[in-house]
């Protein structure tokens, strides 16, 4: 009761919002994730361009219900990953298509803008470009865990009661691969996905008995690795990182089945106001020196042509420890998620989370 | 014949204040018995230590002979009506009443049997099954009496019961309390700051001040001879005055007042020498009121002055009268036989009483 | 003057129709909307029961409202006991001073948020952290003890959340009750269980129904404390409404599951009251 009170006063905070917002059009309300508008860049970008910018940090899935609770209003720029565009586009219609004209491709890696446009197509129309990059893995205390190399490997013995997992759909995918399956080829075709998710939850089931917990933040995760309740477990590669600074034992590791990786965009909300702020907000973090700065603050890589050479060394250093080159070409890119898949992983996630 | 409750050098101290000093008394049985003092003078606590939620810092109460320093409350062969009588509004009048009777254990039946039978002797049968709020102040008061009384206990205490009642079911109540112990026959330790309560119901009456007994006794006693002069102020009207003692006569005195009136009293066998400060009390209704000088020629206060103020009360109306010297004035009963109907103020009058009327206790005791 | 009258009335009621319609009434009705239509396909939906059916032919999510209504109940017993001897010592037992900062030291905790409350006990209960420390320093302990991620952390965090919920209608009515009632009630021969049976209880029992039921309500409806104290298996219902609507994007089944929960806690509520003879009027009066 309480949350359906949270999400319809949410509703209709964001409608009075968007309404009275409507005059102001250089005001950029950026719907982002922690670090990737951080208050140097903010402060650098109003400065040059005179466009004040709101900013609301979110993740993918709050993203979409604040954008669906208002039809696409409330923002004008959103970053959710390229393989959650499509499906909701179809679904609920919340953003609008980029003018490819606007936006300084040249500032792009182009492998990455193609592929990302590709993602973002819905009825021929480009919805998404690409901004930061990354992939989830395993973060292993490599001194009492140093077993564990993937994700199935959570479920040994000689670490059981120390390992921790989200139960999120990156879990699941990342079991499947594990396992020798391919959830990612078998997204089109639900009885065969759901197939592979059956054979995941059982897996799931049965590791359970060795799970410390389901890790639901990523502060929560940081705590149960710094204090060695957890020895391994999966991750972004920059929780790794970070912890990695702190204890140099702990690393993210890139499994042998392949680190999962995803790329989070820029989308237009269907009813922002503010679409010229938001193209030059675009280009401005494109900037290889300006995505340098995101990269320190978000602890990813952009998406941004030579940014690299801007990027700090000890970042550079671990990213080269955890991503030999075979592992890099191992990378499961997520495609575009179809429409109701979420429903069959949900009830996968539910029944795990109810098994004993 | 062992009295019902006997309480010896019972003490009680609060930190540094001492709220009752070394009082001792005795109850016979079948008695009303009632402890009379203004507020604060520590009664509340003296019931408090009976009832059994006080512990005596020192002294012994002791029940049928029996010292029950050691029985808590809620075994004590003693009940209480209390001041707001505390009747439980969660019950009904039947469970109300029954609520000891439970809490001993005794049957069903005998309960209701029991019950019954109070409400039918306190002249309420029937209203078992009513709520608390439902009865009248009177209606309520006779229920909390019942209520302790279907425990036939040893003692019943009441702590100024009428107190919340208004004037006229006051009064009704003070008749019908004297009866309702007389039908129980049951000994009351009744206590109350309103001393015409205490007149009226008590065979015995003590008066405290300050944690002290001051005087036990008779209504009458301590109408008519009060021991201390806090007595004498405290029970009835009276007028009171302060002066030195000129001459002493045997058993009565001469004093002239501060305003300058020579006044004759008596001492009652208190020690009083001339040059001492005194007080002397003496009621409005000892005082004789006259037209002419002559009709209080025996008595030996005469004082010749004129109408002040006329306090109409009906039966007990009286007036104000001012002598010679500016300044005293004295109460005096307007006697109703019509003689001073006219009476106004400022009419020359002459008043008179009796020198054994007038008490005199040594000045600075209260 | 009859036109002055009714202005008054007017603006009186204003602020009451406007929280009841657009807050409470026309949310709800939009809920209740949302949660009859059932997708078919890519942004198509039908009218249908189909989300309700759902709710009660998946055992996981009737098990899972069961478990959550049991806990809340329990949560609620417990704290009701815990509750009643505190609430009874502030409000009869200490006066002025020391009975205000007792009151104030139960509502401490509500000074800062929830959320800091719970990280405050994750701390506590953690197997690296306060309480298994303490345990081992002692030496009642060899290793490390985690009292964290079970339905006992749950229980703890619930409990400690609705303390002030309980404790302030206690206390309230407790102070309401004239200590010659209760001294009466020893007077006449009662001991301390049956002058709690018979008096105090059944006084207070006005503080008791509805501290119980905001409590209870409050348990059910806890999202925070059951996700970040509760273990694996600890689902909680309020965690499947917040899962359907955020991360399956599935309002529908979401709007389903909140509807049900309004409608099974009010009968649960309404039962208990049946069960103990009590009515919503007697407490409110």
């Amino acid at each position: 009761m309480k949350n359906q009170s949270i999400t319809l006063s949410t509703a209709v905070a964001f409608a009075f919002m968007g309404a009275a917002t409507t005059a102001s059009a250089d005001t950029l309300r950026l719907l982002t994730w922690g670090g990737y508008a951080p208050e140097e860049v903010v402060a650098k970008f109003e400065a040059e361009t005179g466009h004040t910018v709101e900013v609301t940090k979110s993740n993918n899935e709050e993203m979409i219900a604040k954008l669906r609770a208002t039809g696409g209003g409330g923002f004008d720029l959103a970053q959710p990953s390229q393989d959650r565009i499509a499906g909701p586009q179809q679904e609920f219609g919340i953003y609008k298509p980029i003018d490819l004209t606007k936006i300084d491709a040249a500032q792009f890696i182009p492998s990455m803008l193609e592929a990302t446009k590709i993602n973002t197509t819905v009825d021929g129309a480009v919805y998404g470009v690409p901004h930061v990059w990354g992939t989830s893995g395993l973060v292993v205390d490599t001194k009492s865990a140093a077993s564990v190399q993937d994700y199935t490997d959570l479920c040994d013995a000689d670490v059981a009661g120390k390992v921790s997992y989200r139960l999120k759909r990156p879990t699941l995918i990342g079991f499947a691969y594990a396992m020798g399956l391919d959830p990612f080829a078998a997204y089109g075709d639900e009885a065969a996905y759901s197939d592979i998710m059956s054979q995941v939850e059982a897996k799931l089931i049965e590791c359970k008995a060795g799970v410390k917990t389901y890790w639901g933040g990523g502060d929560e995760l940081m705590g149960l690795m710094r204090s060695g309740e957890v020895v391994a477990s999966m991750a972004w590669d920059t929780g790794g990182w970070k912890l990695n600074a702190d204890n140099p034992d702990i690393t993210f590791v890139a499994p042998a089945s392949g680190a999962l990786g995803w790329v989070d965009t820029f989308v237009l909300p269907a009813k922002g106001k503010a679409d010229e702020a938001a193209y030059a907000w675009i280009n401005f973090v494109m900037q290889p020196e300006v995505a340098a700065m995101i990269t320190a603050a978000a602890g990813n890589f952009t998406a941004a042509q030579g940014a690299d050479a801007y990027a700090a060394d000890d970042l550079k250093a671990r990213y080269q420890a955890s991503f030999p080159p075979e592992a890099i070409d191992n990378i499961k890119w997520y495609p575009p998620v179809p429409a109701g898949l979420e429903a069959i992983e949900g009830g996968v996630l539910d029944r795990v989370k109810a098994a004993n | 014949m062992t009295p019902d409750l006997e309480c010896t050098g019972l003490t009680k101290r609060f930190g540094q204040t001492t709220a009752v000093e070394n009082v001792s008394f005795a109850v016979p049985p079948g008695s009303f018995f009632s402890i009379l003092g203004p507020s604060g003078c520590g009664k509340t606590t003296i019931m408090r230590m009976i009832a059994g939620f006080l512990d005596p810092s020192e002294g012994d109460i002791r029940i049928k002979g029996r010292s029950v320093l050691d029985v808590p409350p809620n075994k004590r062969p003693v009940n209480m009506v209390f001041q707001h009588l505390a009747l439980f509004p969660m019950m009904n009048i039947a469970d109300n009443i029954g609520y000891g009777l439970r809490r001993a254990g005794l049957a069903k039946s005998e309960i209701d049997r029991k019950t019954g039978e109070a409400l039918e002797r306190i002249g309420l049968p029937g209203i078992g099954s009513r709520k608390v709020d439902e009865l009248s102040g009177g209606q309520k008061q006779r229920v909390a009496i019942a209520r302790c009384m279907v425990l036939e206990p040893d003692v019943l205490l009441l702590d100024e019961p009428l107190g919340a009642l208004d004037l006229k079911l006051r009064e009704r109540m003070k008749v019908e309390l004297k009866a309702l112990q007389a039908a129980f026959d049951t000994t009351f330790v009744y206590i109350t700051h309103d001393q015409s309560e205490a007149l009226v119901m008590s065979d015995n009456i003590a008066v405290m001040n300050q944690g002290r007994f001051e005087q036990m006794g008779t209504g009458r006693d301590l109408y008519y001879r009060p021991d201390t002069a806090f007595v004498a102020g405290f029970v009835g009207d009276t007028n009171r005055w302060r002066g030195r003692v000129e001459k002493e006569q045997g058993k009565s005195i001469q004093l002239r007042t501060e305003s300058g009136m020579i006044l004759r009293g008596a001492t009652h066998g208190r020690a009083l020498h001339a040059g001492d400060h005194a007080d002397i009390f003496v009621r409005p209704e000892a005082i004789r009121i006259a037209h002419s000088k002559d009709e209080l020629a025996h008595f030996d206060n005469l004082i010749s002055g004129h109408v002040t103020s006329m306090l109409f009360n009906g039966a007990a109306s009286r007036v104000l009268v001012c002598g010679a010297e500016e300044g005293d004035e004295i109460e005096v009963n307007l006697p109703q036989s019509g003689e001073f109907a006219a009476l106004k103020k400022g009419a020359a009058v002459h008043i008179g009483w009796a020198g054994d009327q007038g008490n005199c206790f040594a000045a600075g005791a209260t | 003057m009859r036109n002055e009258a009714k202005l008054g009335l007017a603006l009186l009621l204003t602020p009451l129709l406007l929280w009841l319609s657009l807050l409470i009434f026309i949310p709800h009705v939009d809920v209740f909307l949302v949660s009859l239509r059932e997708r078919v396909g890519v942004g198509t939906y039908e009218t249908s029961l189909a989300n309700y059916l759902t709710f009660f032919n998946e055992p996981l999510y009737l098990w899972t409202f069961l478990r959550t209504a049991v806990m809340s109940v329990l949560a609620t017993v417990i704290t009701l006991l815990i509750a009643f001897p505190v609430s009874y010592y502030i409000a009869k037992m200490v006066k002025g001073r020391v009975q205000s900062a007792l009151f104030l030291l139960c509502l401490v905790p509500f000074w800062v948020s929830e959320l800091v409350r719970t990280f405050g006990w994750m701390i506590l209960l953690r197997e690296t952290g306060v309480f298994s420390s303490l345990l081992q320093f002692t030496g009642l302990s060899s290793g490390p003890v985690e009292m964290l991620y079970n339905d006992g952390a749950i229980m703890l965090g619930l409990v400690y959340t609705s303390m002030l919920f309980m404790v302030v209608p206690l206390v309230t009515t407790l102070e309401s009750l004239p200590d010659e009632v209760v001294e009466a009630g020893y007077d006449l021969g009662g001991n301390g269980l049956s002058v709690l049976r018979e008096i105090i209880v059944p006084h207070a029992m006005p503080g008791i129904v509805s501290g119980c039921i905001v409590v209870f309500m409050l348990s059910l409806g806890n999202y925070l404390t059951p996700t970040m104290l509760g273990g694996k298996e600890s689902l909680w219902f309020t965690e499947l409404i917040y899962s359907q609507f955020i991360v399956r994007f599935n309002w529908e089944l979401g709007a389903a599951f909140g509807f049900m929960l309004l409608i099974l806690s009010s009968a649960i509520v309404w039962g208990m009251l049946k069960l103990t003879g009590q009515s919503l009027e007697k407490t409110m009066g």
